[in-house]
């Protein structure tokens, strides 16, 4: 298969297993095949904690699997490759550094010069609402401008993977669903190929064109479903749409029995 | 534009600007009284020592009184210790604690992000380094000044093995407890092993380092007087020996009394620099 052709992104019976700090074991993934396709927007759902992250560490490089394959365009991932972009669930801003300062530092640590990654981060920054704050450090930002910095400082490398997790969790429901718009907005230029791990079914029907349901931990995928509302998607106005509701029943059908099991394993756990 | 101003409600402004004056009112009252309280106090301590000292209840030899040891420091501004002017004194201390704390700062630095970034490095060291912390570091200053001579060397380096473990244990546990969500990122941003260190670790150590260089420029200071008191031809602590042989108490406390100014000194412009440092940090002066 030449590079040209192969999906983005596939998984090939990937695990991974953890040592826990008390010398156990832990497998987060067991024997996952994900194929994702170029320029697919894939959303990822599962009950928390099943080790959704875990996939999305294995496909960036920051992590190796014990066991299984992982190809990007084809080729296995070793290391952390310049390919890929990853949003982080927490805020992963570094304090010290402008607004401005942080979108460059991507494309300086990619060795652009100076210049030339400022004029780009510029740009991205008008993109994501942010021109006038170039010169604000990250805690004088809401939460909701700090995660445009960080789509900013994510999408001013050109990724052709980009990876989140969980990106939105932390902000209040009217902003995520703002955030989520100018995501798609963001992406619709691009051709990325997207994978987006979440626990709000709402959330990854409504973004996405795949959504992969996770089994509760450890994971692998359970069903995949194809989402077929026609883009361009106002998420706010996508989700009272009957056929958004019709497949939220669907899927909620397959994800409701894991996160019942979840909820079981934990109770045990109290108990 | 802050989120203040728009908050505060506009048709209540009259009211609220006369309350905001009777708050500022207290507030000033508050501040006048702790001032003229501290200043009482101290005039309390340093009377009743004075009294006590003249009446003797207390003995003027042992004890002196403060205003023998004003005496003392106003002889030596004016008319020079035995040693030599007393600015060519605190200078020569001021020389010798600064020069091994830096000495001692960059040292800890340095081996502290190694050791924590380093895990190899960190094993390997990690006893020895244990073992040379739990010397009393202060019984090395008498080696010092045989390998090193009555010079200023010999202070420098009792100071710089004071200064370097805390600064080394802060800056390793600072390069060992940074977010490892911003090294993630900057490794998927694109950063080198290298860039990640100097771009990651370093920055978000410095909070953890500047807190020991407070503590440690004191030990600094330290280092430098008690090797001067060993043995020296000038200096803050040599004019300490002294003035104990000679049974002079007053001078034993204007000595302590120049040193206090001193690191007072010191830690106000570091704090200066500290303020420089970290615009970055969310802090109280800024909302």
């Amino acid at each position: 298969m030449s590079a040209d052709t192969s999906p983005a992104i596939e998984l090939r019976g990937a695990s991974k297993i953890f040592k826990t700090p008390s010398g156990g074991l832990h497998t987060a993934v067991r024997d996952l095949d994900l194929t994702v396709g170029r320029g697919e927007f894939v959303a990822v759902v599962g009950p928390t904690g099943c080790g959704k992250s875990t996939t999305l560490t294995l496909v960036s490089g920051l992590e190796e699997p014990t066991e299984g394959d992982v190809l990007v365009a084809g080729q296995p991932v070793a290391g952390v490759g310049d390919k890929v972009g990853f949003v982080f669930q927490q805020d992963a801003t570094f304090p010290w550094r402008t607004v401005l300062s942080n979108v460059m530092a991507g494309p300086r640590f990619r060795g652009v010069p100076k210049a030339e990654a400022k004029e780009k981060a510029r740009a991205w920054l008008a993109r994501v609402g942010l021109a006038a704050f170039e010169d604000r450090y990250p805690h004088q930002l809401s939460g909701g401008q700090r995660k445009r910095v960080a789509l900013a400082a994510t999408f001013v490398n050109d990724p052709e993977i980009l990876l989140m997790d969980e990106p939105f969790s932390a902000l209040d429901v009217q902003t995520r669903a703002l955030m989520s718009d100018e995501l798609l907005e963001l992406w619709e230029g691009t051709g990325a190929s997207v994978v987006f791990v979440t626990h709000d079914l709402e959330e990854s029907i409504a973004l996405a064109d795949k959504v992969v349901v996770m089994t509760a931990g450890p994971a692998t995928v359970k069903q995949v479903f194809d989402i077929d509302l026609p883009r361009p998607r106002k998420v706010e106005s996508v989700r009272l749409e009957p056929r958004f509701i019709e497949i939220y029943r669907e899927i909620w059908e397959s994800l409701g029995e894991e996160v019942r099991i979840t909820r079981e394993r934990g109770a045990a756990h109290v108990a | 534009m802050s989120p203040d101003v728009l908050s505060t409600p506009v048709v209540e402004t009259a009211k609220t600007s006369d309350r905001a004056q009777t708050r500022a009112q207290a507030a000033r009252r508050r501040k006048a009284i702790v001032y003229t309280v501290r200043v009482l106090l101290l005039v309390a301590v340093l009377g009743l020592w004075e009294v006590l000292s003249r009446a003797g209840a207390i003995d003027p030899f042992n004890f002196s009184m403060p205003s023998k040891i004003w005496d003392q420091i106003w002889t030596w501004m004016t008319h020079g210790t035995a040693l030599g002017s007393l600015g060519e004194q605190i200078w020569y201390t001021l020389y010798e604690a600064l020069l091994g704390w830096v000495i001692g700062v960059a040292a800890g630095v340095v081996f502290g992000i190694a050791l924590g970034r380093i895990a190899f490095l960190a094993d390997v060291l990690g006893p020895y380094i244990k073992v040379l912390n739990s010397i009393p570091r202060i019984v090395l200053a008498p080696i010092f000044v045989i390998w090193f001579g009555l010079g200023a060397s010999s202070k420098v380096a009792s100071a710089v093995v004071l200064v370097f473990f805390p600064v080394f244990f802060n800056a390793f546990q600072g390069a060992r407890e940074v977010d490892r969500n911003l090294v993630a990122n900057a490794r998927i941003l694109g950063a080198s092993d290298r860039r990640v260190t100097l771009q990651v670790v370093i920055p978000s150590a410095t909070s953890w380092i500047f807190t020991s260089l407070h503590v440690s420029f004191g030990f600094a200071l330290i280092g430098a007087i008690v090797g001067e008191y060993i043995g020296a031809t000038k200096g803050i602590g040599l004019l300490v020996a002294q003035s104990q042989g000679t049974f002079n108490a007053a001078g034993v406390y204007a000595a302590m009394v120049i040193l206090a100014v001193v690191a007072l000194a010191a830690e106000g412009l570091l704090t200066f620099a500290e303020r420089r440092i970290f615009r970055w940090k969310p802090s109280d002066s800024d909302s």
